[in-house]
């Protein structure tokens, strides 16, 4: 650790369409990717490193999705990255403006990585329609990390940058509140798990693919099978 | 048995075969807390707070006023482009070939060849002079004008406002959106088109995206519109060249939707799929950062590539031109070869060798043509636009003429680049073959329809 460590930090940016993703991911490395106000301005990930006390950052901008449930090419994307790419830090950007549906990619995100930050974007439109974001409630209720920005003005960035660094470098480990999804499906994942773990370093993750399973999302499992069950199938 | 076999097994025994209940519970599960947090969250202040987003969207996606509203925006749009393009270019057109004969005196100062200072400056340094001096100036405002107007949220309402056309076209509105990216450059708006899901509607997008002027064409068509249809600058003039314009822009809208429904009946059947296209909320665009961007970004990266394009590109038109294979010069030649069915279509021999040349960026169809013409015999080096005018009124040009360009230029076949784009994208040679010849069959029949309708009203 410390001066002498080379190695780069990745990170990456996910969140729904059209909540400024483009533009922090501007913000922080001062590269000019387009930014437009339409959602699915970005299809392809964008990637630009900058650094912040003393550390490289690698910063993968995904496309925008809605949920990770992969019933599109972007959603594919984000999830796949998410889950086999394995980032240092992942922050989520929320549209401020209508929170409860940007949370709903937030918790989906969180069941894959814990390594989150949720960065409540577009705040001072928020207060132009007069509403008002407890972040401190809203941190404790997701268990990681929660700033407030305005990306356009600059506004929060620097609090967003420490607190990649503070995730990205373990300073601050955010424990995400786990979802609970009743009696008849937790008994099942129960079942499932055991035979998940060994393969799965997190037991998040193997509680997420477990989830997967249970849905029949043949693409995934296809790929990670691939990825670890392949060279032990022959023993 | 492998064990991801014997985790399925499992796993679809557990599923009791319901999977899609369970997807469901998971789905509302996630809701469920998201609502939750959010309402332990968010708060709302007490006081007035006019909803005037929803009250803009009221009258701009509204049935009665969405479309002339649209009509009148790109009208607006294309005005100030014409308008304020028009000094900029005379002034740029002067000083770049006011650089012409001193560039020579500099070759012939130095003992160079005759055909290398030809070449060189007639061939390369002319043809850049006139992609720089034509294209520049109308980049420079449409583009930050575009911006505008897609920072503001307006494109997600043109495209819903247009669902409805595409929707009976067998597609849907998501292409709206791809042709406004094609505004900027085809090969961006083939791109573009991975927004759409459906792998049918995509295909459509991309086989029609040609039809949307890119800015390599833009420039050609409000250069002929200005010289043509209004040939000094007062302002009734400058209407009607925008008039002009935003009749071929309506015009290939209307070919778009016509294809796309075409190809929606035949080759690629299958009924339009919804969508779902958030309207986002408005959003003051930052006014001059969009115009520093857009120039420095969009508009000298886009001109920097046609001028890469354009210089070699003159000094191969300028050996076809001054060159002869067996006493028949090989410009000259091809033009003669071409010039039955140019004819036909409203051109001449001249003009579709150029628009065959122009391929690899259609900024150089214009430059390709005036240097045939030039190389002839030249009677006047046209030093602005009103000299180009009448540089082509001596060849023959009449408005059928120069409105046949201007729908061959809108229809013809996408360039060199966005081809290759087309190919990544499909992945499909049969389909990218597709993409060239169903613009270019389109081209000949309109072009033929014209120039037959039109010469019978003229005589």
């Amino acid at each position: 650790m410390g001066l002498n460590n080379p190695v780069q930090l990745c990170v990456t940016l996910v969140g729904n369409p059209n909540t400024g993703k483009s533009t922090i991911f501007n913000a922080l490395t001062g590269l000019r990717q387009h930014t437009g106000n339409w959602p699915g301005k970005t299809v392809l990930t964008a990637r630009g490193v900058y650094h912040y006390k003393g550390r490289e950052f690698l910063l993968i901008d995904l496309p925008g999705t809605y949920s990770l449930v992969a019933n599109s090419p972007e959603e594919r994307v984000a999830r796949d990255f998410l889950f086999f790419g394995h980032p240092d830090a992942t922050v989520v950007v929320a549209d401020a403006t209508c929170l409860e549906r940007n949370l709903n990619l937030a918790l989906q995100v969180m069941e894959i990585t814990s390594r989150v930050i949720v960065c409540v974007n577009l705040i001072d439109e928020a207060r132009k329609k007069n509403l008002n974001i407890n972040i401190a409630v809203l941190a404790r209720e997701l268990g990681v990390p929660v700033v407030a920005t305005a990306a356009r003005t600059g506004q929060g960035l620097d609090e967003l940058k420490d607190l990649i660094y503070a995730v990205a470098c373990g300073y601050i480990t955010p424990c995400p509140r786990e979802i609970g999804y009743g009696h008849y499906i937790e008994e099942r994942l129960q079942k499932l798990l055991p035979l998940i773990q060994p393969y799965v370093s997190e037991r998040r993750q193997a509680r997420w693919l477990a989830l997967r399973l249970l849905e029949g999302d043949e693409s995934l499992l296809e790929t990670w099978a691939n990825k670890h069950l392949r060279d032990d199938s022959y023993d | 048995m492998t064990k991801i076999q014997e985790l399925y097994r499992l796993a679809g025994e557990l599923g009791d075969g319901r999977k899609e209940e369970l997807q469901e519970r998971i789905v509302k599960a996630i809701y469920r807390q998201a609502e939750a947090i959010s309402g332990r969250v968010v708060s709302r202040h007490p006081g007035w707070a006019c909803d005037w987003d929803r009250r803009i969207d009221d009258v701009v996606t509204s049935r009665l006023t969405g479309f002339p509203l649209m009509l009148l925006l790109l009208g607006v749009v294309f005005w100030v482009t014409i308008v304020g393009a028009n000094y900029p270019s005379e002034i740029l057109a002067a000083l770049l070939f006011g650089l012409e004969d001193p560039l020579s005196f500099l070759f012939d100062y130095t003992g160079a060849p005759q055909w290398l200072c030809g070449m060189a400056v007639q061939g390369v340094y002319r043809t850049v002079a006139w992609v720089v001096s034509v294209m520049l100036p109308p980049m420079a405002i449409f583009f930050p004008c575009f911006t505008l107007l897609e920072d503001l949220g307006y494109l997600p309402r043109a495209a819903f406002n247009l669902d409805g056309l595409f929707k009976r076209a067998g597609t849907q509105g998501k292409q709206g959106l791809t042709m406004c990216m094609g505004f900027g450059c085809n090969a961006a708006g083939v791109t573009a088109c991975r927004i759409i899901d459906s792998p049918r509607e995509r295909l459509i997008a991309i086989l029609t995206n040609n039809f949307v002027p890119c800015n390599g064409r833009f420039p050609t068509l409000i250069a002929l519109a200005t010289l043509f249809f209004a040939g000094s600058l007062s302002t009734s003039l400058s209407f009607m060249a925008t008039a002009v314009v935003t009749t071929l822009v309506l015009l290939g809208v209307t070919v778009t939707l016509l294809v796309s429904y075409l190809l929606s009946k035949t080759l690629l059947r299958g009924l339009p799929s919804s969508f779902v296209l958030e309207l986002p909320p408005y959003r003051m665009p930052q006014v001059g950062r969009v115009i520093v961007r857009s120039i420095f970004d969009r508009t000298i990266f886009v001109l920097g590539r046609a001028v890469t394009i354009a210089a070699p590109a003159g000094a191969v038109i300028w050996l076809l031109a001054n060159n002869s294979i067996g006493g028949q010069n090989i410009l000259k030649g091809m033009a003669n070869f071409l010039d039955l069915p140019a004819r036909f279509l409203g051109l001449d021999g001249y003009i579709l060798t150029a628009f065959i040349l122009g391929l690899p960026a259609n900024e150089i169809v214009l430059p390709i043509l005036l240097m045939g013409y030039l190389a002839q015999g030249t009677l006047v080096e046209p030093a602005n636009f009103q000299d180009l005018g009448n540089l082509l009124v001596a060849y023959g040009w009449t408005p059928v003429t120069a409105f046949c360009f201007m729908l061959f230029s809108l229809l013809h076949y996408p360039c060199g680049t966005t081809i290759w784009t087309i190919y990544k994208e499909t992945k499909s040679f049969k389909w990218t073959i597709a993409g060239v010849l169903i613009p270019l069959a389109v081209a000949v029949i309109v072009c033929g329809l014209v120039n037959f309708v039109g010469r019978l009203i003229l005589n």
